[in-house]
């Protein structure tokens, strides 16, 4: 999160950091924060990412993220520390794709140009100048827009394999050597226009994949918390001061205030809370722990300010053993070969062969090997896999979009051509089949009147509890009462007065063993019961799920009693208690037995699950493991999206089915013509635009696909 | 003929000011928040430093 800058004329060293701030609606936002925070003092400048909700703040090391957090929240709007994005690395990939799609349209236009005279009849001298030129631009622009495809092709044919960049160098370096050799000789048919035209549909298509990773990868990105960017750590003098998680050391005391992440496994050495564990664990219950109980760095803490020592940090964690199975859990499933490069095992061969037949058939026949050779040109040139090679991608982006727009991310294409594939469905529980979070589930037993006084208690605090309510009681539209003299009490609740009578919201008197909070007005009480509840239509996209033969089961980490509540509700079998390990366990089990499992989880015990399954979907309250795993991410309450993105990506394998069938019947028309020596430059031209517009064409039926 | 000569080198040199502009804007992020420049537009200036 810190590219440190040099500064040109300052002395002082700038550092960057980023903040999330999903809040950011309109232009007056973008003013107002960077208004405010450019007068600040040991602010440099302050930018802000619209389109990624994101603002950039270039400042003095002086200032730490804490501080700069709390800046942009005094302005209204609650913000978020952001880690280096570990998904964004592949950005500059795309860069360079788009660098290379620019010159190619730029060589393809100018040649094209060219071409056109000639196909309208120069000849001589006027012809032979007008294909040097040609040449002239098309050399350095292959040289240049080829490279992504003859590094791959280098690559695959380096470890004996093929795959569809192997056709497609091999067909652009014939024709461009073949039109070389026309034009020195002053021949009359040079491919430089189909050759680079090929180029740049490729990349065409190239662009869109990488530009749908790249989108989806940003909207994960901004949704990552990093669980806890730092701690607030007690020095001797009784002092604080912040620390980032990577500098935390053994021994050193943080105090984590309730409604934060721990950064860092220890002991609680002061005051005593419950805890969230659910994302580690799988438990929906909250955990009191008390002096002298270890808890674990990503935990949240519930309800009151603690004082941790630290025992380990970063690699030596608990999280470091869960990092470790899923990297193993991973592995397989870099051998998912992807649909496209299926065809081409098939399509390079028969290609290849049908090229080296017609160069043989002619030869025997006596045509000479110069008008064999270019026949045999002709045939890669017309079957090099211009439309196959739009097919996936484009079929897959629309689609893509389409689920964009419906709250589902899906990271790459192939968990798209997975997602279609799968049969079986196992879900977490907790955070995924339930929402996650605690919500009141007795809010009717409040009057109208109550309801307005705990929302105006509530939003004055950022607990944990007080947002869960404030959440609830803003979903209903009541409007906060006013209150005068509000106070937080550390360890009690939110105290003020109403109309004289003081009114307070906070901990019960008598615990329960859920969460619960009290609200009293004068000398009335009433306990709020919260409890984390089953999404809203989860029963609905299970059954839809199952209509569309995928059915399902539970695999929690949670005890037996509320799993089987879960269970129940939903009428589906469940395995409780289940270890990070089990999970993947059983993921292979079912594996083996030939299901194609779509693994649904959220939390860091499911990152090995997510991982080892052959496709997998987090919600968007996942642990940023759990996300980063993940194939796809959905950012609704509902389950629905989960159904959604199965027949989504079954309507796209069926488009992209469609266009490989268009291709093949393109082919079985303009074949036959080059096997005959008939294609010109010129058809090959007109056939080249007309499949690949015909493919795009049909790929944007799917941009209706996700109702 | 000899209009040739001029108009090829012209349009060719076109083009390359266009694929230059192109690499230049695309290396000074100018694609990096294509909304946000639509939201700018509307921020009222007045009270701003410069």
């Amino acid at each position: 999160m810190n590219a440190i800058t040099p500064l040109g004329d300052a002395q002082t060293q700038a550092v960057i950091s980023r903040f999330a701030v999903p809040a950011i609606r309109c232009a007056g936002c973008i003013a107002k924060i960077e208004n405010g925070l450019n007068g600040e003092p040991g602010i440099l400048s302050s930018r802000v990412n619209f389109s990624t909700k994101q603002v950039a703040i270039s400042h003095l090391p002086e200032l730490a993220e804490d501080q700069l957090k709390q800046k942009i929240e005094a302005l209204g709007f609650e913000a978020q520390i952001l880690a280096d994005n570990p998904l964004s690395e592949e950005k500059g990939s795309t860069d360079k794709l788009i660098r290379a799609l620019a010159v190619a349209g730029f060589g393809m236009m100018n040649i094209m140009l060219l071409s056109v005279s000639v196909w309208s009849g120069a000849t001589g001298v006027t012809r032979d100048l007008f294909h040097w030129l040609s040449a002239l631009i098309a050399v350095p622009v292959i040289a240049y827009s080829g490279r992504p495809f003859f590094a791959s092709a280098a690559m695959a044919l380096r470890y004996g394999r093929t795959n569809m960049d192997v056709p497609i160098s091999i067909g652009i370096l014939l024709a461009t050597g073949l039109s070389l050799y026309e034009t020195a000789t002053g021949g009359a048919h040079a491919y430089f226009d189909g050759a680079v035209m090929l180029l740049f549909f490729l990349l065409a298509g190239r662009v869109l994949d990488g530009m749908m990773r790249d989108r989806a990868r940003k909207g994960i990105g901004a949704l990552l918390k990093q669980t806890a960017p730092g701690a607030m750590v007690l020095i001797d003098d009784g002092s604080t001061q912040w620390v980032a998680t990577r500098d935390l050391r053994p021994g050193m005391r943080m105090m984590v205030a309730a409604g934060s992440n721990l950064a860092a496994d220890g002991v609680i050495e002061k005051g005593s809370s419950s805890f969230d564990c659910s994302l580690m664990t799988g438990e929906s219950e909250a955990q009191p722990k008390g002096e002298g109980d270890l808890v674990l760095a990503g935990t949240l803490n519930l309800s009151s300010p603690v004082v941790v020592r630290v025992t380990a940090t970063g690699e030596d964690t608990s999280l470091s053993d869960i990092a470790r199975l899923m990297d193993e859990a991973g592995q397989h499933r870099s051998f998912y070969v992807r649909i496209a490069d299926r065809a081409a095992r098939y399509y390079a061969p028969a290609v290849h062969s049908l090229a080296l037949l017609a160069f043989a058939y002619w030869m025997i026949v006596g045509a000479g090997w110069h008008q064999s050779l270019l026949i045999a040109v002709a045939v890669l040139i017309i079957t090099c896999p211009c439309a196959l090679g739009l097919a996936v991608p484009a079929a897959q982006v629309v689609a893509s979009g389409a689920l964009l727009r419906k709250g589902v991310m899906v990271k790459d294409g192939s968990a798209l051509e997975r997602l279609a594939e799968a049969d079986y469905a196992l879900f977490d529980k907790t955070g995924t089949l339930t929402l996650g979070h605690p919500v009141p589930v007795n809010l009717d037993d409040l009057s109208l009147n109550q309801k307005q006084i705990a929302l105006a208690l509530a939003q004055a605090s950022h607990h944990p509890i007080s947002k869960a309510i404030r959440t609830a009681l803003q979903a209903e539209n009541i409007i906060p009462a006013r209150l005068d003299d509000v106070e937080e009490v550390p360890g009690e609740g939110m105290k003020a007065r109403w109309d004289g009578q003081p009114v307070m919201l906070g901990k019960p008197e008598k615990s329960a063993d859920h969460l619960s909070s009290q609200l009293s007005v004068g000398s009335d009480t009433v306990i709020l019961h919260l409890k984390d509840e089953i999404r809203p239509d989860a029963a609905a996209a299970l059954a839809r799920l199952q209509a569309l033969g995928l059915p399902a089961s539970i695999i929690s980490g949670d005890n037996i009693g509320s799993v089987s509540r879960v269970a129940d509700a939903l009428g589906l079998a469940a395995k409780a208690g289940v270890s990070p390990q089990d999970k993947v366990e059983a993921i292979t089990r079912l594996s083996d037995s030939g299901h194609k499992v779509l693994m649904v989880g959220d939390g860091l015990n499911d990152g090995p699950a997510l991982a080892a399954a052959h496709v997998s979907i987090a919600p968007g309250s996942a642990s940023d493991v759990g996300q980063q795993a993940a194939d796809a991410v959905f950012t609704s309450a509902s389950l629905m999206p989960v159904a959604l993105s199965v027949t989504v990506a079954r309507r796209t394998m069926q488009i992209v089915h469609q266009n490989f069938a268009l291709a093949i019947g393109y082919n079985i028309i303009a074949v036959p013509l080059a096997l005959t020596g008939m294609v010109t430059p010129l058809i090959a031209a007109i056939a080249m635009s007309l499949s690949s517009l015909i493919v795009v064409g049909n790929a944007l039926r799917l941009n209706g696909s996700a109702k | 003929m000899s209009g040739l000569a001029i108009l090829i080198p012209v349009a060719l040199l076109m083009g390359l000011c266009g694929l230059g502009f192109f690499f230049w804007a695309m290396r000074n992020d100018q694609f990096e928040d294509l909304d946000g420049a639509a939201q700018r537009v509307l921020i009222d200036e007045e009270d701003e430093p410069s």
